[in-house]
């Protein structure tokens, strides 16, 4: 191994800045002569907007302008694109409403844009937001999934009949029924998968700055990919080419998939800064992010599995509606669709699947990826499903998937939901899992919890996911809109340290560091001297950023086939240096010798000669060390694993500890240790949340009840135990690094391991079924119920 | 009516002039360019705020910065000396306590607080002190460990 190379725990470059209060966050960044926006909001789910009046706010001394939602339409500003069109089961498109940044005619969720009051102070801003006057006509609102399928419901659009924005299926109906007739016992379950709310540490924010002399925009956002951004903002909303609008996304304090997304108040304030002549800077307060955010997953669903009589899948029939929220957020169509149900078969062999999914409008805030995106939703219902089935079959938990799991000589595997696994070993993992939970001697245990009055269970998740998303074709075959694709360029500077420049966005996952690692390991220079630049479309031409488990995947992969592309021409300009073939160079170390030979040059002498090149072969090589490469995937990645949970419950008072984690994991190889052990932490922390602690809530006329983080559980320090984790890798077989990606792994395996560790402790109770989250009102409830 | 405020922060004289209802974070990142303070919640929850008023651990956000005048003020700019970690700076990295960075200013000014009055703290007191500290990214683990090390550090340091 390469020192500071592949596979070493090296420590995070970017943490010195972090550390010592020197990062560069969005709202850390002020323009000269900067206007402040206050955005006003519709505090109703659904409304008409009859009249407007900025008389008020105007008059406010310090207030700019108040722009509303008919300025913007007279200034011809788009609304915001969809990134994924999915088609209905007769193959029309589904409904597709517009989403203009600001509402002009129709409110459709509290929150919905107004207007925006732009001023010389934060403070004034907002004291004129409180003046800006708004009247509304309220329209009958859907705040909920069961309310939008209601008979006779009201209608979010009047394009969408039923409020059904697709009706959408996969798989092979008649061979899944075929299945079910066949099936000598057949296990069914209902599952709810609550609604989420993202909450990054750091709120969105967003500057909009206009060059009238170069007619040049520039937007700092907080964003994962500053690139589809620009692409999405420029192309569709503000008709602005790419090579006049730049698109800055600094340090970013954390995403999970929530800041993806082209949302209103980028385009706002740069249309806004534009038509004031000043930089405008909106930052979103926490209370405003629960409303404006997107939010994740609510989902539906009712599923069966057909089985044998020896507990062997035959077949999955899956029914879901999915909330899609008011508008159709940038990935909102694709989460409960592709990046769903094409999960569906798990690690198992279920030879026949169908699955039918009805995206759903409600009057709520648009709901699009959220940490895992669409796998966490099939792995908790297909691992709920599964216990379900080993308790119908009367098997183990684990004998039951082992049983059904596909094997490791069985890649690739062809799954009847369109996807390819190209490697895996389930079992393996599990055994890893089983030996470092201690699973056998769990009943030692469950007796330890019982002496001190606690219920104590155990459960088990072996999932699997989609991850480097994604290959372009394949993904435009089924509706994206965009390429998904990612670029890296290596410059090799003229004194040797190497600048890297990334369309891969960092906003917690390390790059700078893993990067980096990688051109050690390819070019053997100093760690120290390289530099990885992203986030900014004025200095990284192309990509598309941070999501779906793809840094590494993808945007690593592009970096690598980059380097490769340096090694090549390096090894060209030390052949000339040393007078000899290039094929008799040897790259290693950072050195370029002549095989057999001590005749050498350092990797820095070669760079040095590519840019002062008087002894150069100039005739057949152009001079200077940068090279760019596109890398698009042939294939998703297939990260999966097997995490296993211990809880203890207080039947007292329904509380609910999780006493003990354990994951192992197959991301294929790794390129950081420590760094992936991190990122599997923090998922598995908010895949406890959602088990556990998070839920966002409506009420029915959809007011927003869980609108702040007093009323939003974020899970707290003293709520999380210590976990136990390990990988069990099988290298990915079609990229040149063999990684798989490990972002969104812990939100994915960890709910279905804690609930069935719940209902596995309420068992002695008869408790089967517990929704998420499992409150200590919910378990106590359900323990009251079933003492009676 | 803006009013002087005069305090002294990270070892500096400073005043500036705010309005009564200015909070102290503002005072620190708008007035005195100090953004290594965050803001990441309006209700007092994440503690990405946290500085040290008089040698406590505040939520900046809750203070009103006229409360501020005449105290003396670090902030996570003031914790390391002569371009110098402080050991508990030092031990978030070498423990990876850290991704996004952006509750790293709290979460280290709140622990130097907790080892100022408690030099050996547990796994335990370590999570039950950090309840007012939100990050989303770690899972707490690597924080509760960069403590923990920050901690004995200090105690070898003196």
């Amino acid at each position: 191994m390469t020192k500071n190379g592949m596979g070493a725990a090296v420590l995070r470059k970017e943490d010195y800045r972090f550390i010592t209060g020197g990062g560069h966050y969005v709202d850390d960044i002020n323009r000269p002569n900067q206007l402040y926006a206050y955005i006003v909001r519709s505090p109703l789910a659904h409304a008409r907007i009859t009249a407007v009046h900025t008389a008020d706010a105007l008059a406010v001394p310090g207030v700019v302008a108040v722009l509303t939602g008919a300025d913007m339409a007279a200034d011809g500003i788009g609304g915001l694109p969809c990134g994924w069109g999915i088609h209905n089961k007769d193959g029309s498109p589904m409904a597709e409403p517009g989403h203009p940044p600001l509402a002009a005619d129709t409110v459709h969720h509290v929150g919905d844009q107004v207007a925006v009051v732009l001023a010389t102070s934060k403070a004034v801003a907002r004291d004129a937001g409180e003046l800006v006057g708004v009247d509304y006509e309220e329209l009958p609102a859907v705040a909920s999934l069961e309310m939008a399928s209601a008979p006779g419901a009201p209608l979010v659009w009047e394009e969408a009949p039923g409020n059904i924005c697709f009706d959408w299926e996969i798989g092979d109906r008649a061979a899944t029924e075929a299945a079910f007739a066949a099936a000598k016992q057949v296990a069914s379950i209902d599952v709810v998968n609550n609604r989420l709310i993202a909450n990054a540490m750091e709120p969105r924010a967003a500057i909009g700055e206009y060059d009238p002399g170069m007619d040049e925009h520039t937007l700092y956002t907080t964003s994962q990919n500053p690139h589809v951004i620009r692409l999405l903002m420029g192309a569709f909303v503000m008709g602005i080419p790419e090579h006049k609008l730049r698109v800055i996304a600094p340090d970013v304090g954390g995403g999970f998939g929530s800041k993806i997304f082209h949302y209103a108040e980028e385009a706002i304030v740069l249309w806004a800064a534009k038509k004031v002549k000043r930089p405008v800077k909106w930052t979103a307060d926490r209370s405003e992010s629960f409303i404006s955010d997107a939010h994740g997953r609510d989902h539906i669903t009712h599923a069966e599995m057909a089985m044998d009589e020896n507990g062997i899948f035959l077949g999955l029939k899956v029914s879901t509606r999915a909330n899609l929220g008011a508008y159709l957020s940038t990935f909102g169509p694709s989460v409960p669709t592709y990046l769903y149900a094409t999960l569906l078969a798990g690690t198992y062999r279920t030879p026949a699947i169908y699955a039918e999914v009805k995206g759903m409008f409600t009057n709520t805030v648009p709901v699009d990826a959220y940490r895992g995106a669409g796998r966490p939703e099939a792995s908790y219902l297909l691992e709920r499903l599964v216990d379900r089935a080993a308790k119908v079959a009367g098997l183990d938990p684990i004998e039951i998937r082992r049983r059904n799991f596909i094997q490791p000589d069985e890649f690739p595997y062809q799954t009847p939901v369109a996807l390819e696994y190209d490697t895996g070993d389930y079992g393996a993992a599990v055994d890893k899992a089983l030996a470092l939970g201690d699973w056998d001697n769990f009943a030692q245990r469950k007796e330890e919890s019982a002496a001190r009055g606690k219920l104590r269970g155990i459960g088990v998740s072996t999932y699997i996911e989609a991850c480097g998303i994604a290959p372009s074709n394949v993904a435009g075959a089924l509706g994206a809109r965009a390429g998904l694709y990612e670029a890296g360029t290596v410059r090799v500077n003229p004194t040797g340290s190497v600048t890297v420049l990334t369309g891969s966005h960092s906003h917690g996952q390390g790059h700078e560091t893993t990067f980096a690692q990688l051109v050690t390991e390819a070019l053997g220079v100093d760690f120290d001297s390289v530099e990885i630049v992203h986030g900014d479309t004025g200095k990284v031409p192309f990509g598309m950023g941070t999501y779906g488990s793809r840094s590494a995947a993808v945007g690593g992969v592009a970096l690598v086939n980059a380097l490769e592309k340096i090694r090549t021409k390096a090894r060209k300009i030390a052949a000339h240096l040393l007078e000899a073939s290039e094929d008799d160079i040897e790259f290693k170390d950072g050195k370029l010798t002549v095989a057999g030979t001590d005749r050498e040059v350092a990797f820095g002498e070669v760079a040095m000669a590519a840019y002062v090149p008087h002894n150069y072969p100039l005739e057949t090589l152009e001079p200077g060390l940068e090279e760019t490469a596109f890398y698009d995937p042939k294939n998703f990645t297939f990260p999966a694993g097997c995490h296993i949970c211990e809880v203890e419950i207080d039947p007292e008072t329904g509380v609910v500890n999780v006493v003990r984690f354990t994951a192992a994991d197959d991301f294929g190889r790794v390129i950081n240790p420590m760094i992936v052990e991190g990122q599997v932490h923090g998922g598995v922390a908010q895949g406890i949340g959602q088990a556990l602690y998070e839920q966002c809530i409506y009420d029915d006329s959809g007011q927003l009840l869980s609108g702040s983080l007093m009323d939003y559980c974020l899970p707290k320090a003293d709520n999380i135990p210590d976990f136990d984790v390990t990988t069990n890798v099988t290298p990915c077989t079609h990229n040149v690094l063999g990684v798989k990606g490990c972002g969104e792994a812990g939100a994915i395996g960890a709910p279905p391991a804690v609930i069935n560790a719940v209902v596995n402790a309420l068992a002695e109770y008869g408790i089967d079924d517990m929704p998420m989250p499992a409150t200590p009102e919910r378990v106590w409830q359900a323990i009251q119920s079933a003492s009676k | 009516m803006p009013t002087k405020v005069s305090l002294m922060l990270n070892g500096e004289a400073v005043s500036a002039e705010v309005d009564a209802r200015t909070l102290l974070v503002e005072l620190i990142r708008d007035k005195f360019a100090r953004t290594g303070t965050h803001v990441g919640c309006d209700t007092s929850q994440c503690g990405a705020c946290v500085v040290h008023v008089n040698g406590r651990s505040v939520k900046s956000c809750t203070m009103l910065a006229l409360q501020a005048d005449g105290a003396d003020i670090t902030t996570i700019e003031g914790v390391a000396s002569n371009g110098e970690l402080h050991p508990m700076q030092a031990a978030f990295r070498e423990h990876h306590g850290l991704q996004c960075g952006y509750c790293t200013p709290g979460m280290i000014m709140s622990a130097l607080d907790l080892v100022k009055n408690n030099p050996d703290p547990d796994d335990r007191e370590i999570r039950e002190w950090l309840e007012g500290n939100l990050c989303r990214c770690t899972g707490y683990q690597n924080i509760v460990r960069a403590v923990k090390a920050g901690a004995e550090a200090m105690r070898s340091g003196e």
